[in-house]
């Protein structure tokens, strides 16, 4: 057989019917993770039509969109943004119930943001084909997984036969070669490489991120940066298992044993990419030439280092969207009056992720003007936090400490800001009105967010540090 | 899903580039469990003032626009989140066709599965369309051709079978459940695979 990728290894192994010109193939799904908000029209299809779930024991389900991050009250009683979003929570609770699959719900240790309990769990495996009704799919890609997100539609398709219909995408090569120099993290080098190669460079394909800079990258460093591939078009994105991700996966609850554990292992090594496969396109980026890299746009490509000035606008386009963000093309970034700091959302809420706020925030105060919401990615990482002192840190520091969930990276919980405010959020999407109607948002690292938090402006989180020292 | 042949409109036109899924329809508005009513809230953001009344800028709400069935939009149309939402939206607010240069991956795939039709041309096409908003465009969707008053044609390239579900109405989940069989065997032939997902807690 001639030389394949990584990608192409996964898709020939889960192909049940090959595609011809005149239909598109079928593809095994391994894991289904679901959540409330893209899945009650699914149900309802099901319903319609009489059919089952056809594996229940697949489907990974959980409440994170729509769920209120604010304490329940003393009698349990939840402060719902809206009637609409209680019952959407409900429906899944009963979806779940009718059709015979185990909800990680409000009793559960590992409820929260779906992309940060199937990696908890162990259920997210390299060589495995991963869905969701969530764009952000592509986090489990990290685990050297192809992982995807699909609609409501496919949602219905996978749950009534375990499979969907699918053409096999492109090949992308992202290489990342040298060293991320210290304080520079995966968002940094994300926010960079979509900024490089634009929100529709990856249209159509899947990357393999690669190259020793990515080898050198921890598990939720990984996560980070294969949750943004959306950002840049690519429907997943995805980095080979090595001795990184069998060290982190061993011993979660859903991975395997013993001496299934020892054959997992054993297959999973055999997933790299061949020596000589050809990608369909590639790039080259040199980690050590990248520093703090923070969005100033309204989509996650208009993105430049944070010590830099906003790049003057190329087109009507752009203009509009500084128009937007009230930024002038020249102005410096540094100095911008900050009203919100968001740390959370699937692509920095991990523990590694609210330790990195911590230490800009620890023995420090949060700015008079500023309101800062930390928001973990799940049950399990609030305990680890809390256990760790973390929780105090914030609290001390003036921030708001919340419950598990998705929060203000989509604002449909009721977490958003007041129309004209500027956001500084370690979530994935600047979008015009993502944070709330005529929210300004900022995307950046948690030590970035951090240290805007802080000095209440923009700032390089390099001088606040040496200002403390 | 009701076959979709022949589209006859007037075009409207979005000269935006990289209009995603949250601009086609908020957040705050996908916390229903139903696919119907979405259209009022479609451009939500764009297409209301604060006070809920008309903008009277933004191009779909121009007298001209009224019960145009075609959309012409900036390259990159409907990137971002995976919510078919987007999808259900466009076509309650009575949108049948999209045209780009460039159309994101998900978001397509939805639009076909509901009976939107999405199409890429060429940018030159694609620069043509988008100066002149409110030209009568007759879409054939079996013959995969664009006409123009003019007299012109635009061909344009479908996904063989997306257009055989477009113009026959065809059900892809009843396509899927027909190959039961395959995908009882394949699972049979792989059942290794599974045993780490039935050792599940
Ligand atoms: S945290 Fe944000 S991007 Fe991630 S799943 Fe939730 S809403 Fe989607």
């Amino acid at each position: 057989m001639s030389a394949r990728t990584i990608i192409d290894k996964i898709w020939d192994a889960h192909v049940v019917r090959a595609e011809t010109a005149d239909t598109p193939g079928i593809l095994y799904v391994d894991l289904h993770l679901i959540h409330e908000v893209t899945t009650p029209q699914a149900f309802s299809e099901l319903h319609a039509r009489g059919l089952k779930v056809r594996c229940p024991q697949r489907v990974l389900a959980t409440l994170d969109h729509s769920t209120p991050t604010s304490p329940p009250d003393a009698d349990g009683k939840r402060h719902y943004v809206s009637a609409e979003a209680e019952s959407q929570v409900a429906r899944l609770e009963q979806n779940c119930r009718e059709f015979g699959i185990a909800l990680n719900g409000w009793d559960s240790d590992h409820r929260g943001i779906v992309h940060v309990i199937g990696p908890e769990l162990g259920a997210t495996q390299p060589g495995m084909t991963i869905v969701c009704g969530d764009s952000h799919t592509a986090t489990h890609g990290a685990f050297g997984a192809l992982a995807f997100g699909i609609g409501t539609t496919e949602v219905g398709h996978v749950l009534a036969t375990q499979c969907l219909l699918q053409r096999k995408p492109k090949t992308m090569a992202i290489h990342v070669e040298g060293r991320l120099r210290p304080g520079v993290g995966a968002k940094d080098l994300i926010l960079h490489i979509i900024g490089r190669i634009g929100v529709g460079g990856g249209t159509g394909h899947v990357i393999e991120y690669r190259g020793s800079a990515i080898e050198a990258l921890s598990m939720e460093q990984r996560m980070t940066v294969c949750n943004m591939s959306i950002e840049a078009g690519a429907r997943a994105g995805l980095i080979a298992p090595d001795q990184t991700t069998f060290d982190w996966l061993k011993g979660r609850p859903r991975a395997p044993r013993g001496a299934a554990w020892d054959s997992a292992v054993e297959a999973w090594r055999q997933l790299r990419s061949d020596r000589d496969a050809v990608y369909d396109a590639e790039f080259h980026f040199d980690a050590g030439s990248i520093g703090p890299t923070i969005s100033y746009g309204t989509h996650p490509g208009m993105v430049t280092p944070i010590a830099a000035q906003i790049p003057a606008p190329r087109n009507a386009q752009e203009s509009k969207a500084l128009a937007y963000m009230q930024f002038d093309g020249g102005q410096a970034l540094t100095g911008q009056k900050v009203d919100v700091v968001f740390v959370g959302s699937c692509t920095n809420s991990r523990l590694s992720d609210l330790r990195e706020a911590a230490a800009v925030l620890r023995g420090r105060q949060v700015a008079a003007s500023v309101r800062m919401l930390i928001v973990p990615g799940s049950v399990l990482i609030k305990r680890e936090a809390e256990a760790e002192g973390l929780d105090r840190v914030f609290r001390d520091a003036g921030a708001e400490w919340r419950e598990a969930g998705c929060s203000m990276c989509i604002g449909m919980n009721g977490d958003i800001a007041r129309p004209g405010q500027l956001v500084v959020s370690t979530s994935n999407r600047n979008f015009e009105g993502r944070q709330g109607p005529g929210v300004r948002t900022v995307l950046a690292s948690p030590r970035v967010a951090a240290a805007a938090a802080v000095a209440g402006t923009i700032v390089d989180p390099d001088t606040i540090e040496e200002r403390a020292a | 899903m009701k076959p979709l042949t022949v589209i006859h409109s007037r075009t409207a036109c979005l000269p935006f580039e990289n209009i995603d899924t949250d601009r086609i329809i908020p957040a705050r508005f996908l916390t229903t469990t139903s696919r119907a009513g979405l259209g009022r809230h479609a451009f939500n953001d764009w297409r209301y003032r604060e006070d809920g009344s008309d903008n009277p800028d933004f191009p779909l709400n121009r007298p001209e626009a009224a019960g145009c069935r075609i959309l012409v939009a900036g390259r990159n149309f409907g990137c971002g989140s995976s919510r078919e939402h987007a999808p259900w939206a466009l076509l309650d607010f009575g949108i049948e066709a999209v045209i780009s240069s460039e159309i994101a991956d998900i978001f397509r795939s939805n639009a076909l599965k509901n009976g939107l039709l999405t199409i890429v041309v060429a940018e030159d096409e694609h620069r043509q369309l988008l100066a002149d908003p409110g030209i009568e465009l007759v879409i054939d969707i079996g013959a995969g051709t664009i006409s123009r008053p003019d007299g012109a044609v635009i061909h344009f390239d479908l996904d063989r079978f997306a257009r055989h579900c477009l113009l026959n109405g065809v059900d892809q989940l009843g396509f899927l459940l027909e190959a039961e069989p395959e995908i009882s065997t394949w699972e049979q032939q792989h059942a290794t695979h599974s045993t780490s997902m039935e050792s599940a807690t």
